[in-house]
């Protein structure tokens, strides 16, 4: 009997640390990594996430440094940078004002586009920001209303949260609450390409990484979707890959690790993973 | 002759050394499913109330509202769990014929060679990954729909229901065959014996004396199709909107939680574990009432 319940007293026990520890771990994710010595912690957009890990790699090589990255969103890698939880915070949007209140130094590493796409079938190759945000809230719903056939619009949209979503809602001029409700909901880029490619009636929004032949792209204001027309200033879909740090907290190895991105090396490994280099 | 002795006490002090150590374990090995459960419901639970308690949310608002717009601090699942229940029914009214049919056929009417080949392939229906199911239902069953319906997208309702039928049927096969193999020779025999047909002794005696395996078998289908998410996230369509017909493109509870928790955090995310809580309801209600359907059939 005794024998049992010091089992029970035991698991017990088990079962204590091991919600203590896992409610533990939740709060000072990232922060165990703060101490300075070789390692960087940052955190933020799942955009920016792949691209920062590919430097990153590089960047071990050469100085040694290990740079840890959480994919937690530009939100709430923002909110880390601001709080201390980690050194360096990911975003794939400009920073709204009471995030500019808090002292925030910001680097822009690069450059995504964002590109309206069409099934190939389509007729409809430009389009104005205006008509952008009638079709995406629902007040456009046939494409003969465009300039194209007389066929339903099927609008396709990232899910709430994603960087993305946030980044067009904020550039085109519509808010979460005012996207068509019948939208259909992709998860990530791919999806939402094999969507459009296979519907004649959708449209939706990419990365200009995803471009292919399978999908067909819309020009906005009658510019173009290219990177070139992004560093122009003339494409206007397009949004600024940012670090964001603040000058008390960064060590000397998140300095370098900033630096290294920017230098020619860093901005060549930009290129190769389809985001569009500052120069 | 004593340091014989000694070694016997050794050696019997080592096996029951060993005894002791494997029966622990086994009990431990045995509690670590009780405990798996404890964790994963209470950390679930204590997630997804969060909200309602501490930050003063209205569960009455989440549970019926119809707006689901996390940036605006807006949740309502009204959408998605009518959107479930649908799909769940729907799957039901599909999938229970076909499946129960075939268990028939497996169990009384098949020469044992078709048998032989058949039993294997539903089986192993059940080994595809459900997300295979998902690509499938995208490639094949999405285009087919859009086509033969002339609608502007496939993603839809009916697809659902298509996909979570075709999930479903191995459970529902594999159990209610079981159950109709074990009513026992004699009613099949008694039956004949009084003239009725074959047909006649599978609907009028067999299927009867099975019921409760069979119920427990469309109970265990439908806690398959309620659960299923990743299939259901690709053909679904995952749109906003109370459903009004088998058309529209719907929101299960299970994509919503697998669509957002990505990107959530703090009071969207906590919700998603409510949304958990919400499903998690619907499993538990399923479970008490096929234990209550096992307790009868036991009678």
């Amino acid at each position: 009997m005794t024998l049992k319940r010091k089992t029970m007293l035991g698991l017990l026990v088990l079962f204590l640390t091991a919600i203590l520890s896992a409610c533990g771990n939740s709060s000072n994710e990232g922060a165990a990594s703060n101490d300075g010595s070789a390692t960087v912690s940052v955190s933020g957009s799942t955009s920016v996430g792949p691209l920062a890990e590919k430097i990153a790699e590089k960047f071990k090589e050469k100085s040694n440094v290990k740079v840890e990255i959480n994919q937690i969103g530009s939100s709430a890698g923002i909110t880390n940078a601001i709080n201390g939880v980690s050194e360096i915070g990911m975003s794939s949007r400009d920073l709204k004002e009471e995030e500019k209140a808090s002292g925030l130094v910001e680097t822009i590493i690069a450059y995504d586009g964002i590109v309206v796409v069409t099934h190939p079938s389509n007729k409809v190759k430009n389009l104005t920001m205006d008509q952008v945000k009638a079709i995406f809230t629902g007040e456009v719903t046939n494409w003969k209303e465009l300039g194209g056939a007389d066929m339903e619009i099927v609008v396709v949209s990232r899910e709430d949260g994603s960087g993305s979503r946030d980044a067009f809602q904020e550039i085109v001029g519509y808010s979460s609450g005012e996207l068509v409700r019948s939208a259909i909901i992709a998860s990530g880029n791919g999806n939402i390409k094999t969507t459009v490619a296979t519907n004649k009636h959708a449209v939706g929004f990419i990365s200009f990484e995803y471009i292919d032949s399978s999908i067909s792209t819309v020009d906005i204001n009658g510019v173009e979707a290219t990177a070139n027309n992004v560093l122009q200033q003339e494409y206007s879909l397009s949004r600024p890959f940012l670090f964001v740090h603040k000058e008390d907290q960064i060590t000397d190895a998140g300095k370098q690790f900033i630096d290294y991105i920017l230098s020619p090396d860093g901005q060549a490994i930009v290129g190769e993973t389809g985001a569009i280099p500052i120069k | 002759m004593p340091r014989q002795t000694v070694e016997i006490k050794k050696s019997n002090k080592r096996k029951y050394m060993l005894e002791k150590l494997s029966s622990r374990l086994f009990q431990f090995c045995a509690l670590l499913s009780v405990i798996s459960l404890l964790l994963i419901v209470g950390f679930v639970f204590y997630k997804g109330s969060l909200p309602f308690l501490v930050d003063g949310y209205s569960f009455f608002d989440f549970l019926f509202g119809v707006d689901w717009v996390p940036s605006e601090e807006k949740f309502g699942i009204l959408p998605m769990i009518v959107a479930s229940i649908y799909a769940t029914i729907g799957a039901l009214v599909i999938g229970v014929p076909i499946g129960l049919f075939t268990a028939i056929f497996l169990a009384e009417i098949a020469p044992k060679r078709a048998a032989k080949l058949i039993s294997p392939a539903v089986q192993l229906l059940a080994g595809i990954p459900s997300v295979l199911y998902g690509v499938f239902g995208l490639a094949l069953i999405v285009p087919f729909l859009q086509n033969q319906l002339n609608l502007v997208k496939g993603q839809s309702l009916i697809a659902v229901i298509l996909v979570l039928a075709i999930m479903m049927l191995p459970t529902i096969v594999t159990v209610a065959e079981t159950a109709i193999r074990a009513v026992p020779k004699t009613y099949r025999e008694g039956s004949l014996a009084l003239g009725a047909s074959e047909i006649e002794t599978i609907f009028k005696v067999v299927v009867p004396s099975a019921k409760s395996g069979i119920m427990a078998a469309i109970v265990l289908g439908l806690g398959r199709a309620i659960g299923e998410t990743m299939a259901v996230i690709l053909v679904a369509g995952n749109s906003l909107i109370l459903p009004t017909s088998l058309t529209d493109s719907v929101r299960p509870l299970t994509t919503n939680i697998a669509l957002e928790m990505g990107y959530a955090f703090g009071t969207h995310q906590e919700m998603l574990f409510a949304t958990g809580i919400v499903l998690f309801s619907f499993i538990l209600i399923l479970n008490f009432v096929l234990a209550k359907i096992s307790a009868k059939g036991g009678k």
